[in-house]
């Protein structure tokens, strides 16, 4: 097999995404259809991850990768189990009121870690079974998958997750109840509001996205006017499955900008950060960049050239605020690909040319940082994880081939809730 | 005699001269004149500013002050509390020379009560600009004892004073705590921090308000091992969100650990320790402290001053009632400061005191809602602020733009080593109406006082893109993001 750098453009992002899609085939229980969080042995699931495992079939099944057979079986298994899992207060349940819990055990599905019942990781989940449900459009096991992706979303009490408040709450836990904490300014909760406004049966007032839309900061930034959120998996999370391409919101109408073009003027933000590097990180160039969420080498006590070295943990990373200690998710900058390809397509190949241990198995790593002289060839993390590698395949594939944008396109929640929440134009 | 016994001399000297300055231990109340034009009730930066304008504006001016001049902001506040945190900056300062080619021979350690000690000196030294001795020689008649409103009359200890008009300016004080086991096991407030004598080895800070953190920080720096115990999820949450992490991060990096969404839910103690019971969601632990800071919140002083007898409305928790003048319900007594406002800023308390006096006696009424009120959280780097925050824009449905400049990208902040921090300029669109400003930077304080000059005097972002700054300096950072604003205006065809 050739190496990757010596592959075309198209080959090599091809290949890439095929890699990045085999994760869900290793990492998935394939009795529930439950996919781990990460690669490392005892990894619990990660709901969102199935969200995006559930969404990643239909590219599976359009290239040729998995049988369309293959594919539904794998959505009917993973949305039978979320429908029939328990449901109740009780602390080991898998989900309540619809939501579902953000870690789960591989093999039962109960609740692992006291975790909360996460709004985002359960509109992620959401948004994968909407996916299966508008492409398994065939008799038999696909109607089944129909039925049960609509009887799941129906299922979602959106309105109980707003706790009495406008806005709703990051998420519940059976030992406390709500979580204190919301979200504030722009992020990856787009989706949760337009699947919330969207819902048939609990919806969220259109109120509820206005009041989340007023803790916005519109800035000017390193030379660009940007809708501002830090880590770059905000700017690109919602989009893998909306298309936001010539629609606006109230907001967005007010800048004249569009949400898709605002994940552009980020995509150059974070390249001029690179560009400048404040923090003078090795390897931070225009066409090295991504610093967002993901997994970092946390070493506490570092300091080199008059700076603080010291590095995170598994954390949201972002620029230009911060926190960076120059670690970069690897995957980041081809994630981008539908908004910047030149940018994406060169980033990638630098990377790998000059990096070629942050792809392994045709995946990429979650984090990688070459600050820290580790062995000679910087700090990587080990393993892969599974978000980093959903995200990536559907975002290739919306630059490849508008699937999963030409699919929600077409889905009555999406729709609703885009228009609940004030969108309007383009494609609406 | 020995160093340290000179030492000690000195510092016992420096605590006299303070308390002649602030309270004179022989000073003699003088005979009250028939009516005075004002009595001013309370003798902090409000009260005291509040009266020598009025006498230089020829009225008769009685002053009360319970205990010192100089209020919480001299004795036991802004003052004392910038002293430390300048010690504390020094210190971190010389733990980093090695990075600016300085030599070390050791690893600067903390001498606790000299630290203490130039604080204290700081403070008498500043206390001589508004002493007893000067007020008097203005011709302030100047009272030591308890006020209390007596009908129309204010009762100085037993001396009894007649006004044709009066200013509140008690101030607040520390809120007391509910939290169980608190009062036994003891505990600081800004009140008695300042009189420490050992650094303790870990200091436990309930509160993350502004003076809380500027506090945790230094004592951080100084050497104690520092948690801040926060119910709110967000850090400082009236503070601007980027500016509040950015914060976050560099308390961090210091040490300080912060502990948001957490409740104090019990004190006690085991031998010397003393144990805070904390609840965050659903975990249930313990943290082990030798001091307790308790920094949550300030309650008026109000409860003692016979209010009702003057007709003159309060709340407990919020204070004394005030019209958009600063009127009372009697409309023959104002009031200003920490005991009517809900911004407790020495500079909004002087101003908005000043303010009342020149309504009590000019011959129109003027609101303080036209001041612009800057303020600052003073840890590293500083936070400041003046006029609208964006949400308030949002609010106000007012589309606004942030054009932001980071310090990282200003020349004078890289060559410092000070490049932690950014500026925020609030710009209404279609406009280049400055609504307000954010700075974060290691001296956002002296920064933010140029936003205020701009905006007093109505600068829009053109006029200011053409105000020549020297070069390099961090306030250019300011003009920036003027220019910022004039690259992103549409080029004329």
């Amino acid at each position: 097999m050739p190496a990757l750098h010596e592959l075309t453009d198209d080959a090599l992002v091809g290949r890439l995404q095929r890699g990045a899609f085999d994760y869900f085939s290793r990492y998935t229980n394939a009795e529930n259809g439950l996919t781990a969080d990460t690669s490392r042995i005892g990894s619990p699931c990660s709901i969102a991850v199935v969200g995006f495992a559930l969404s990643c079939y239909p590219v599976a099944v359009e290239h040729g990768w998995i049988s369309r057979g293959d594919a539904a079986l794998r959505a009917l298994k993973t949305l039978r189990f979320f429908w029939r899992s328990s449901q109740s207060e009780a602390p080991d349940a898998t989900g309540y009121r619809g939501f579902y819990y953000h870690f789960l055990q591989m093999q039962t599905g109960r609740r692992v870690w006291q975790c909360e019942l996460s709004l985002i990781d359960t509109t992620l989940l959401m948004a994968g079974i909407i996916t299966a449900g508008c492409y398994f459009d065939g008799p038999g096991g696909e109607s089944e998958i129909r039925s049960l992706s609509d009887a799941l979303y129906r299922r979602v009490d959106w309105q109980w997750a707003q706790n009495g408040l406008v806005t709703v709450s990051q998420g519940w836990k059976p030992e406390c109840g709500f979580l204190h904490y919301g979200w504030e300014g722009y992020n990856e909760a787009t989706l949760v509001y337009v699947l919330g406004i969207g819902s048939p049966t609990h919806p969220l007032a259109a109120a509820s996205f206005k009041g989340w839309t007023s803790t916005y900061q519109w800035q000017n930034l390193l030379g660009h006017n940007v809708l501002y959120s830090g880590p770059l998996f905000t700017h690109l999370f919602s989009h893998a499955w909306i298309d936001y391409r010539g629609i606006q919101d109230e907001f967005m109408r007010e800048k004249r900008s569009d949400y898709f073009q605002n994940t552009r003027s980020t995509v150059a933000i974070h390249r001029e950060y690179g560009a400048r590097n404040p923090r003078e990180y090795e390897g931070y160039s225009r066409d090295f960049w991504g610093v967002t969420a993901g997994d970092g080498p946390g070493n506490g006590e570092m300091r080199k050239n008059s700076r603080d070295r010291r590095s995170f943990g598994y954390m949201s990373r972002g620029v230009p605020y911060g926190p960076d200690d120059g670690t970069i998710a690897p995957w980041a900058m081809l994630a981008t690909l539908p908004f910047d390809a030149p940018a994406a397509l060169r980033g990638t190949r630098d990377l790998l040319q000059a990096y070629p241990q942050v792809c392994t198995d045709d995946r990429f790593s979650s984090g990688f940082n070459p600050t820290l002289n580790i062995s000679g060839g910087g700090w990587l993390s080990n393993g892969w994880y599974g978000l980093d590698q959903g995200l990536l395949v559907m975002m290739i594939e919306n630059h490849r081939s508008d699937l999963l944008w030409s699919l929600t396109r077409q889905c009555p929640a999406i729709r609703a809730g885009l228009l609940g929440a004030g969108f309007t134009g383009g494609w609406l | 005699m020995s160093e340290s016994t000179a030492e000690r001399m000195s510092d016992h000297l420096t605590r006299e001269a303070l308390l002649h300055r602030v309270h004179p231990p022989d000073w003699k109340n003088p005979v009250p004149q028939a009516r005075y034009d004002l009595v001013v009730l309370g003798g902090g930066p409000a009260g005291v500013a509040a009266a020598e304008l009025a006498r230089r504006l020829g009225r008769s001016v009685a002053l009360v002050e319970r205990h010192q001049l100089g209020g919480n902001s001299l004795n036991v506040g802004s003052i004392p509390s910038k002293a430390i945190i300048r010690a504390a900056g020094r210190l971190v300062s010389m733990r980093d020379d090695e990075d600016y080619g300085a030599v070390a021979f050791a690893r600067p350690a903390t001498d606790f009560g000299v630290v203490m000690a130039r604080m204290r000196r700081v403070r008498s030294r500043i206390a001589e600009y508004h002493s007893a001795e000067r007020l008097q020689a203005l011709g302030i008649d100047l009272f030591f004892g308890d006020a209390r409103f007596d009908s129309s009359t204010v009762l100085a200890g037993d001396t009894r004073l007649h006004f044709n008009k009066a200013l509140i300016a008690t101030g607040a004080r520390p809120r007391a705590s509910e939290i169980s086991g608190l009062e036994s096991v003891g505990y600081l407030t800004n009140d008695s921090i300042f009189e420490l004598t050992e650094l303790p080895k870990r200091l436990g800070v309930i509160g993350g308000g502004p003076l809380g953190c500027e506090l945790a920080q230094a004592f951080c720096r100084l050497g104690s091992q520092v948690s801040i115990v926060q119910n709110e999820p967000a850090f400082l949450p009236r503070e601007e969100r980027d500016a509040a992490e950015l914060l976050s991060m560099s308390m961090a990096r210091d040490g300080v650990e912060i502990r948001l969404n957490t409740t104090v839910v019990g004190a006690r103690r085991e031998g010397d320790t003393k144990w805070l019971d904390l609840v965050s969601d659903d975990a249930r632990y313990s943290i082990p402290v030798d001091e307790i800071l308790l920094s949550a919140g300030r309650t008026p002083n109000v409860e003692e001053l016979s209010l009702e007898s003057a007709g003159i409305a309060f709340e407990p928790l919020a204070g004394i009632e005030v019209d958009e003048y600063l009127r009372t319900t009697n409309v023959d007594v104002y009031a200003a400061g920490d005991v009517c406002q809900d911004h407790h800023f020495t500079h909004i308390a002087t101003a908005c005191a000043q303010l009342a006096v020149h309504n009590a006696f000019g011959a129109q009424l003027e609101p303080p809602s036209h001041m612009l009120g800057p303020w600052c959280t003073y840890c590293d780097p500083e936070i400041a602020h003046i006029g609208m925050h964006m949400h308030e824009c949002h609010r106000q449905a007012t589309p606004v733009t942030c054009y932001t400049v980071m310090m990282q990208d200003v020349d004078r902040a890289i060559t410092d080593g000070d490049d932690d921090g950014f500026v925020k300029i609030f710009v209404q669109d279609g406009t280049d109406t400055i609504l307000g400003a954010t700075i974060v930077a290691t001296r956002a304080s002296e920064l933010i006082n140029e936003m205020s000059v701009i905006m007093a005097a109505n600068i829009g972002m053109r006029q200011l893109a053409t105000i020549l700054h020297t070069y390099p300096t961090q306030s250019d950072a300011i003009r920036m993001a003027a220019l910022a604003y004039m690259n992103d205006q549409p080029i004329p065809r």
